[in-house]
């Protein structure tokens, strides 16, 4: 993972609250079983409005998002991450992040800024004052700069640590792996295993057909 | 002071307590992977020359984009084709076990692993699924991740985790007839919002919730991700054990005695102090429905489409008037006069046994409302033999309902059971987000009953609002 100390480029200003997993990317893109290129995913529902504010030209190299709250909430896919990395976003600034999303965001890389509302407001009205404004985001001082402007994010101290070190947590967890077999020795024995596999006996299941409407 | 039952499953499951603000490392009892959230984690794997740690404790079914028609068939999209055979080879390749399309116990992960007496009180359970929050109906700490997660407990059987919060949420009194464990959870999310648990487990206690049966039960756990929550527990009891006994992978003998015993410790102590707590009135439920496009925008059905202007926060008065334009509604509206195009029957919220009973009991001698589509789609393969074995399949089909195999289907459009734009759907499913069943349509989230009725009349309804009320309901 590359390290992250701080990021200047384009913000965006997304006014929506609510910015489910599914709106950033739709279902029918994660059939791939591939690890990027999903930027023409991003937001795909919406993209197809020309007012959308990704489709305006002031905006195209975004790479610092500032969302509503609630950004990322619904479907746990990781896929949503890698659409906003693969299409260049760099930061998610938002009052509110869904957990999962969250969480995935910072393995990932991508650094999800958490500002208040009120100081969201404050971008949302520079950014749209000045279309193409860039905003710098130090990850060493958690603050973002717009211009004239400079507020405070929060991110948990752990995370920060990993970003700004580019560390790989399985790599962190290994380091552990006498602590993950001495307590598997401490573990009871009525404790579900899938394998060997048990089950009731197998069935034919009949496949159903198409009906004319 | 006492613990909460979350606190008690985390202190159960700790290898390494997290120091300098480091998190806790948490071992994972069961892994249950999908073909979309695992590919990369099972390449990544492959890339760092790692192996899956414990296959004994991890297991594997298709379910998220695999047809529900013609499931002899090679699969006809292509992309959906190559991510199932994906699964299968990795499955192969790190010696886990399967369940394919045409195999009895294929279904959705979230049927499958309960059906199984996989799931059990005092675990934790997690796959790259939001949905796995369904198995905290049995007392345990069930939670969905993401691929790089997926990834981590593949090769580790562990997860780095921070502490969550907790959020007791005391429904007590006596569901009136006709209302279901989906109003519950239904007029949660309304009530505290798509955000309001935010970093808690939520534990559902209540006499309410102590009277549900284990299938109702997973469907308010089910549903807790759509509260922001990471988790839903509730806590095991007579009914829990009697579910889990005798199901292929439960304890016998001595081993269950053990670990009945265990699990009956498996409480908040009275004693203990929650975050947050919330209060919900059993007795004032009603049918609930959603009328936008979030969870949390969901109204008693005996209500009207709101007015944007009615709401004072400024943020939802523009997610409300934004939802209201996607959906195609008009202000004050009565919801019982919107016609619906399409009923979903399924999902891991609503598409067990008992769903399907509920639903054919209502279903039972009437005939479809003209122009309306029924998908019924069971949750797994077993569930399919069972309703098949009840005689459950002749009712959907003398309704004129389409009766399908096993899978998520509509819940989330990513095989061919879809919604057409603008098509509008009374859905027993857990997400009305925009495009969610296909691109353009429109969802209202219902319980089992309210989809039976609105088949029935072709208009978003309750079994109340059907001429001759069935039997069962009265």
């Amino acid at each position: 993972m590359e390290k992250f100390t701080t990021h200047t480029g384009v913000g965006v200003p997304l006014r929506r609250s609510n910015v489910d997993t599914d709106q950033i990317i739709p279902a029918v893109y994660l059939k791939r079983i591939t690890r990027t290129g999903f930027e023409d995913a991003l937001f795909a529902a919406w993209r197809g409005d020309a007012d959308f504010i990704l489709n305006k030209d002031e905006y195209k190299n975004g790479s610092v998002l500032v969302a509503g709250p609630d950004f990322g909430t619904g479907s746990s896919r990781e896929h949503a991450v890698w659409a906003l990395k693969d299409y260049g976003f760099k930061v998610v600034i938002a009052s509110r992040f869904a957990d999962i999303f969250r969480g995935n965001s910072g393995k990932q890389g991508l650094l999800a800024a958490v500002v208040s509302q009120e100081n969201i407001e404050l971008l949302w009205k520079l950014l749209d004052a000045e279309p193409g404004k860039q905003i710098t985001v130090s990850l060493e001082d958690r603050t973002v700069t717009c211009g004239e402007l400079t507020v405070p994010f929060e991110i948990d101290d752990y995370v920060r640590w990993r970003l700004m070190e580019g560390l790989d947590d399985i790599g962190l967890t290994l380091q552990h792996e006498e602590d993950i077999t001495a307590f598997e020795g401490t573990r009871a024995g009525w404790r579900p295993q899938t394998l060997p596999a048990k089950h009731l006996p197998s069935v034919h299941i009949e496949a159903a057909r198409p009906v004319d409407a | 002071m006492g613990t909460t039952l979350a606190e008690k499953l985390w202190d159960n499951h700790l290898v390494r307590k997290g120091e300098d603000g480091a998190p806790d490392l948490i071992y994972i009892d069961l892994h249950m992977c999908h073909e979309v959230t695992s590919p990369q984690a099972f390449e990544g794997l492959r890339l760092a020359g790692r192996q899956v740690r414990r296959p004994d404790l991890t297991i594997a079914t298709e379910d998220h984009n695999t047809p529900t028609l013609d499931i002899d068939l090679p699969i006809a999209d292509e992309t959906s084709r190559k991510q199932v055979n994906k699964l299968r080879e990795n499955a192969a390749e790190f010696g886990i076990r399967i369940h394919s399309l045409g195999d009895a116990d294929q279904g959705i992960v979230h049927v499958v692993g309960p059906q199984l007496g996989l799931t059990m009180p005092g675990m934790t359970v997690v796959c790259g699924d939001s949905h796995t929050s369904t198995h905290g109906a049995f007392g345990s700490l069930a939670f969905g991740i993401g691929t790089s997660e997926v990834e981590h407990v593949l090769a580790t059987q562990t997860l780095p985790l921070k502490p969550f919060k907790t959020m007791a949420i005391n429904v007590n009194g006596t569901l009136p007839k006709g209302s279901t464990a989906k109003d519950i959870i239904l007029a949660i999310i309304a009530k505290i919002g798509t955000g309001g648990g935010q970093g808690y487990v939520l534990e559902y206690r209540g006499d309410a919730i102590r009277a549900l049966s284990m299938e109702a039960r997973m469907t308010i756990c089910n549903m807790s991700i759509e509260a922001g929550a990471r988790a839903g527990i509730i806590a095991p009891d007579e009914t829990t054990f009697d579910y889990v006994k005798g199901r292929p992978h439960a304890p016998e003998g001595a081993d269950w005695d053990e670990a009945v015993e265990f699990w009956r410790t498996l409480v908040t102590d009275d004693d203990a102090v929650f975050d947050a707590e919330v209060d919900l009135d059993a007795n004032d439920l009603e049918p609930f429905i959603t009328w936008g496009t979030n969870p949390g925008q969901g109204l008693p059905l005996s209500a009207s489409v709101p007015n944007p202007e009615d709401f004072a926060d400024e943020a939802e008065r523009e997610a409300a008037a934004n939802a209201l334009e996607y959906m195609g509604l008009t202000p004050g509206t009565p919801f019982r006069e919107i016609p619906v195009d399409t009923v979903f029957l399924g999902s891991c919220t609503n598409g067990r046994i008992e769903d399907l009973r509920a639903a054919a009991a209502i279903l039972k001698g009437r005939t479809k409302a003209e122009g309306v589509r029924l998908l019924v789609v069971p949750g797994s393969a077993r569930v399919r033999l069972q309703a098949e074995a009840e005689g459950l399949d002749t009712i959907f089909k003398d309704f004129g309902a389409e009766w399908r195999n096993a899978g998520c289907s509509m819940c989330l459009g990513m095989n061919p059971d879809q919604l057409r734009p603008q098509e509008r759907s009374a859905s027993t499913s857990n997400r009305n987000f925009e495009g969610r069943q296909g691109k353009g349509g429109r969802t209202h989230l219902v319980s089992p009953l309210v989809a039976a009725a609105t088949a029935v009349r072709g208009t978003l309804s309750s079994p109340d609002d059907l001429v001759d009320a069935p039997a069962a309901l009265v």
